[in-house]
């Protein structure tokens, strides 16, 4: 049997896109992400349990510029995984489901998901210690 | 015919469709988005607390049963949420039937050592941890 290549139906790289499919994808985007950083954050429990010196090997990585931006990004992936999420819920029970809504908390959920990283870290900073 | 009926009423109230295993994924996906709403702001507050002071202030924070039993209840419905959604994204962007298999499978025996882990580690540093 030959193989041959079928024309295929247009798939979404064609579409436009729009606050509703990047929130989407950005939904699972973040999944994946704050995946990682829980398995980090249970790496870090553990060493601090085992109490060796790989404890502050880690929290040193963690403390550096590069460890700092990652906290940054997982902060972000967390408040908006955190506030989607929510959004989320709302549809669940069949609230908000109206296009222009969707924006609405769309929108909601960027200006808040920034507005709280923004908040947690000049807190994180504003701690012994930290800066 | 009515026998027959009512066989298929009574299957879809178990939550038994055609897919056999029902709404059971879709609905502990949502009790944990639900409870962890909660539990990771307060992780996130444990985190800010204990930030730059080293493992001694996480001993001092977990040796409170409350702050313990939180930490051990966000671990738990964290590694769980983590599963379920790893698994969705599995389903759906992973079509060789064995990669999908061998993926799911990775996800749900890392998801079950990151929970056990976490939780024991949470444990051992409530209880005093190593000298």
């Amino acid at each position: 049997m030959t193989e041959r290549t079928r024309p295929r139906s247009p798939h979404v790289q064609i579409y436009r896109p729009q606050l509703t499919s990047v929130l989407s994808f950005t939904h699972r985007l973040s999944g994946i992400a704050l995946s990682v950083g829980g398995v980090i954050l249970v790496v870090w429990l553990l060493l601090a349990a085992a109490g060796g010196s790989a404890f502050g090997g880690l929290n040193a990585a963690l403390g550096s510029w590069f460890g700092r931006l990652l906290l940054f990004l997982w902060t972000f992936a967390l408040f908006f995984h955190l506030c989607n999420g929510i959004r989320h819920l709302f549809w669940d029970a069949v609230l908000g489901f109206e296009l222009a809504n969707i924006y609405r908390s769309g929108w909601l959920v960027v200006v808040a998901s920034t507005v709280l990283t923004v908040l947690t870290w000049v807190i994180a900073m504003s701690m012994p210690g930290v800066a | 015919m009515a026998g027959s009926d009512d066989r298929a009423v009574l299957r879809r109230a178990r939550g038994l469709g055609s897919a056999k295993s029902g709404v059971r994924h879709w609905w502990w996906q949502r009790v944990t988005a639900v409870a962890l709403v909660p539990l990771t702001v307060w992780m996130l507050v444990l985190l800010l607390a204990t930030a730059g002071e080293g493992r001694r202030a996480l001993m001092v924070w977990l040796g409170n049963p409350a702050v313990s039993v939180l930490t051990v209840m966000f671990v738990v419905m964290m590694a769980w949420h983590m599963v379920l959604g790893l698994t969705v994204i599995a389903e759906d962007y992973l079509h060789h039937e064995g990669v999908k298999f061998a993926a799911i499978t990775l996800i749900q025996v890392g998801g079950v050592i990151v929970g056990v882990a976490g939780v024991i580690s949470v444990l051992w540093l409530a209880l005093g941890g190593t000298q």
